[in-house]
């Protein structure tokens, strides 16, 4: 298996090799060295932007420049960019369906010892409630490059969410399709369905492992787009297991597990169980210790996926 | 300025508030004071020196305008109209269920509107990235807004006026209108954001003062804005709210209401037309 990999080096390094082919402008708010657009400053300094401290000013910034006809990155930790910005986000960038592409790092509760203030646990809920809006969640490296590429075709506005963590390699560069709007399915099962997105998918991937060696078949979904969700594999997978727990980084309010709650209660009603943050600030601590200590491990997914079965009718 | 072309102008001006108060009456709502105070402006900036053009109002070399202060709509539809950009009939829709005149602008609707605004601050700010776009595309275009200076009590302003001034964008210029009154009342006594002018000297803008309703003082700032090398240009704009009708002229409560139809009689005569019955 490859080396672990950060998303968001991913993400940097995407940029500098896409800014070959494509005549992007990226910006970004004095956190270049964290979010690895450094990478793309430093092979083109002349189409790289910085605001300063301003998230603000660099998201409308960013839709004036898109305004008239580029596509703009506009990168900063996800607490600033959908947080912070998320009033400019939406009446500058989405309402006028502009070409902005908001890279938004350090996403969720891995950013580690930083602490609450620095966790953005509720950023994929405020983005999926604007219009127009894209919003992907890459699982690893090889996902975020394909993301950004993605990004990069879609006419309109997308975010895009990355981590701070290092993260194990579940795709081949080349082999691996990406498709916006489309799941993919890891696993194939017929006893419960685990969907994950983020740095959640390797962890649904070791959940399915320790279901197997009790006999339990666990069918796994990556979602690496939230918005649009692919409704259809989603409900199509649910009728086949007829349970479904969902894991990912972020607050349960909002996020992957409220996509998936609404399209299967119209489209599938089934036993299901959130696996993420619930509705709690984080706090500082090591990756791992978090990840463990808000509930969010193979473990932790595995024994959600034995409730959801045992509520079967 | 020549006084032909000064009396233009001033047509230009007066017939752009009569649509106003016609559209405001009209949609029963909207915003009067502010969008009077920068008719003048307007006039001479669409009708004597912005390049655009009505025909093709997404030209990638054309000038831009950004009313950054959104609710004037009814005064950037006006001279819109009054361009070509769109038929004069379609003001009376504004605000109503079935026109794209919205109550703020917006760029995907409506032709001429370089850019959608409504939220206070945010419009100046993409009026920079447009500034910085054109420099990037080394065009040739300038960009313009208009501020209201109780907008500029917006923290994200003034990461605007960081911006502009760091990346040299002297295609871009902006205007705030002073005209001292807010929904509050004295922009003084609600949130204090004078002195404007040396605020955006210490930010390092060329600053420009001018009568919002003189068109040579506003020519001359214009021009002088297009002359300074390496710095964006404010024109601190002092006008009077309201300008042109009696009863609304410095009075902060036509802020963002509509007249009635005794008013609307009584604002269209101050404006030089009589309406029966």
């Amino acid at each position: 298996m490859a080396d672990k990999i950060a998303t968001r080096q991913a993400y940097g390094e995407a940029l500098a090799e896409f800014g070959e082919k494509f005549d992007f402008v990226v910006m970004d708010a004095d956190l270049s060295k964290s979010t690895k657009t450094d990478c793309f400053k430093k092979k083109f300094p002349e189409r790289f932007i910085n605001s300063g401290i301003a998230e603000a000013d660099m998201i409308s910034a960013a839709a004036g420049i898109a305004s008239c006809g580029k596509t703009v990155f506009a990168s900063s930790f996800a607490m600033f960019a959908a947080g912070r910005a998320f009033e400019q986000v939406r009446n500058s960038v989405c309402y006028p369906h502009l070409n902005v592409k908001i890279g938004a790092t350090h996403a969720g509760i891995s950013v580690g010892e930083d602490g609450a203030t620095h966790q953005c646990l509720e950023d994929i809920a405020l983005m999926r409630t604007l219009p127009g809006m894209t919003v992907i969640s890459p699982a690893d490296a090889v996902e975020a490059r394909a993301a950004v590429l993605a990004a990069i075709e879609h006419d309109g506005p997308v975010y895009l969410r990355f981590g701070r963590l290092n993260v194990p390699a579940i795709f081949d560069k080349d082999t691996y399709k990406f498709e916006l709007g489309k799941g993919v399915v890891l696993e194939e099962g017929k006893d419960v369905t685990i969907i994950a997105t983020g740095l959640m998918v390797p962890e649904a991937i070791e959940a399915s492992k320790l279901l197997k060696a009790e006999g339990i078949n666990a069918e796994v979904i990556n979602i690496h787009t939230i918005k649009p969700l692919d409704n259809e594999l989603v409900t199509k997978s649910a009728a086949k297991t007829g349970a479904v727990v969902t894991a990912e980084e972020h607050n349960v309010i909002g996020g992957l597990g409220s996509a998936v709650a609404e399209a299967l209660c119209e489209g599938c009603p089934v036993p299901m169980k959130r696996i993420g943050v619930q509705d709690k600030f984080g706090k500082s601590g090591k990756p791992a210790q978090l990840l463990k200590k808000y509930n969010l491990t193979a473990e932790d997914i595995a024994k959600a996926a034995k409730e959801v079965i045992a509520k079967k009718a | 300025m020549e006084q032909a072309k000064k009396d233009k102008l001033a047509e230009v001006a007066l017939q752009i508030r009569r649509d106003i108060i016609t559209e405001i009456h009209s949609a029963g709502a909207g915003h009067p004071g502010g969008s009077l105070g920068v008719a003048d402006i307007l006039a001479y900036l669409y009708f004597e020196e912005m390049n655009v053009d009505p025909k093709n109002p997404k030209d990638p070399d054309r000038d831009r305008f950004v009313m950054s202060k959104g609710h004037c709509a009814p005064a950037l539809y006006a001279v819109l109209a009054e361009k070509g950009f769109f038929p004069r009939e379609d003001l009376k829709g504004f605000r109503s269920i079935d026109s794209y005149l919205e109550g703020h602008p917006d760029m995907k609707k409506v032709p001429g509107v370089d850019m959608s605004t409504g939220s206070l601050g945010q419009g100046v700010c993409a009026a920079g990235g447009m500034a910085l776009a054109g420099k990037l595309d080394k065009k040739n275009y300038r960009v313009y807004a208009i501020l209201g200076d109780g907008e500029i009590e917006e923290g994200q302003v003034w990461e605007a006026a960081m911006f502009a001034p760091h990346y040299k964008l002297d295609n871009l210029t902006i205007f705030v209108d002073f005209n001292g009154l807010q929904i509050d009342g004295d922009i003084t006594k609600v949130m204090n954001p004078t002195p404007i002018d040396k605020k955006f000297e210490a930010f390092g803008w060329n600053v420009e003062l001018c009568d919002a309703h003189d068109f040579d003082s506003i020519e001359a700032a214009v021009q002088k804005a297009k002359s300074v090398k390496g710095q964006p240009t404010a024109i601190i704009a002092k006008s009077v709210k309201g300008k042109g009708v009696s009863f609304m002229e410095n009075e902060a409560s036509w802020h963002g209401s509509a007249p009635n139809d005794e008013q609307y009689k009584i604002a269209m005569k101050d404006l030089g037309v009589e309406i029966d019955g």
